[in-house]
């Protein structure tokens, strides 16, 4: 993956994702990430409103996405995101806690990379997030670039 | 990833393939694999699949894009166009790393686009971490409809 590659994480858990950064820290040390606490503001982020940061045209990003979050779950940010033509571009990999088969297919179908379900022991916790970044941080990988998108459903 | 996961690869190389298979079973996927050697093959078992009314198989697809017949791009556009098969993760493992080729698989839904290195101890790497990667991760059953 290439160093300009953003890595964003929404996760609501402070120390799920101080885990998962750290862990994919170490693994690809030269790539950003951004942290989002709950649905809505990568919602916010990716469809450019409200006040906070927004994407920057021509940039390749890619997000590790949790189900249970607050305000947005992490099934509808996936459904927006994939119904937006310019957007659905963007690798999306589950990583939650639900392992129901049900989920798991929805989404699929719904068209996330992978869905990989936290371990709840620690130590594998560990060792996943080791192997999404080895992964991830392989030169090999491609993540294309995002132009704006292209939603008409903003209501600003 | 399940045991009962069948790997699917479609590559027409034979020394790529063995090297995929060989070092997929090395960090421990005893998988089911099924290779394909043209693009066609993999549409027609696809077919086969998806015409099955009662299927419970879960696949993942490992899948070239410079493939004799059909093109593993068009490949990848019909498995997506499909309702049933759609779901299954297709990882795009090729030697073109062309910008127009990477957006245009990830527009029509490809899981990862990685590009094989020339390099025989980073093929080999490459091909350890995807193995690792998948392990770690859950595949869905497909031709069963809505589990809910």
């Amino acid at each position: 993956m290439h160093d300009e590659t953003v890595i964003l994480i929404a996760e609501d858990d402070a120390g799920h994702f101080a885990l998962v950064k750290k862990n994919l820290w170490r693994m690809c040390a030269t790539t950003s990430f951004m942290h989002f606490r709950n649905g809505q503001e990568v919602l916010d982020f990716l469809f450019m409103r409200g006040d906070g940061p927004v994407i920057t045209p021509n940039a390749a990003y890619l997000l590790l996405l949790d189900i249970r979050m607050p305000k947005v779950d992490g099934i509808e940010v996936l459904r927006q995101i994939k119904a937006d033509p310019e957007l659905r571009k963007i690798p999306v990999m589950m990583l939650t806690t639900t392992s129901d088969p049900a989920e798991v297919q929805r989404c699929y179908d719904m068209g996330c990379s992978f869905y990989i379900v936290k371990p709840s022991i620690y130590s594998d916790f560990m060792a996943a997030v080791e192997h999404i970044g080895e992964l991830l941080c392989l030169p090999g990988v491609q993540v294309p670039q995002i132009n704006l998108p292209s939603t008409g459903d903003n209501p600003t | 990833m399940n045991h009962d996961v069948v790997i699917l690869i479609a590559e027409d190389d034979e020394g790529h393939f063995a090297l995929i298979k060989k070092n997929l079973a090395r960090t421990g996927i005893t998988n089911e694999v099924a290779r394909f050697t043209d693009g066609q093959e993999v549409l027609d078992f696809l077919a086969s699949q998806s015409s099955k009314p009662v299927k419970s198989k879960a696949c993942l697809l490992l899948l070239d894009i410079r493939l004799p017949k059909v093109d593993g791009t068009t490949v990848l556009e019909r498995l997506k166009a499909d309702d049933l098969l759609k779901r299954i993760p297709v990882i795009m493992l090729t030697t073109t790393d062309d910008p127009r080729e990477v957006d245009r698989c990830h527009e029509l839904g490809c899981s990862m686009y990685i590009v094989k290195p020339v390099e025989y101890e980073n093929f080999v790497e490459t091909i350890r971490r995807i193995g690792l990667f998948l392990s770690i991760t859950s595949i869905p059953e497909i031709g069963k409809g809505d589990l809910e």
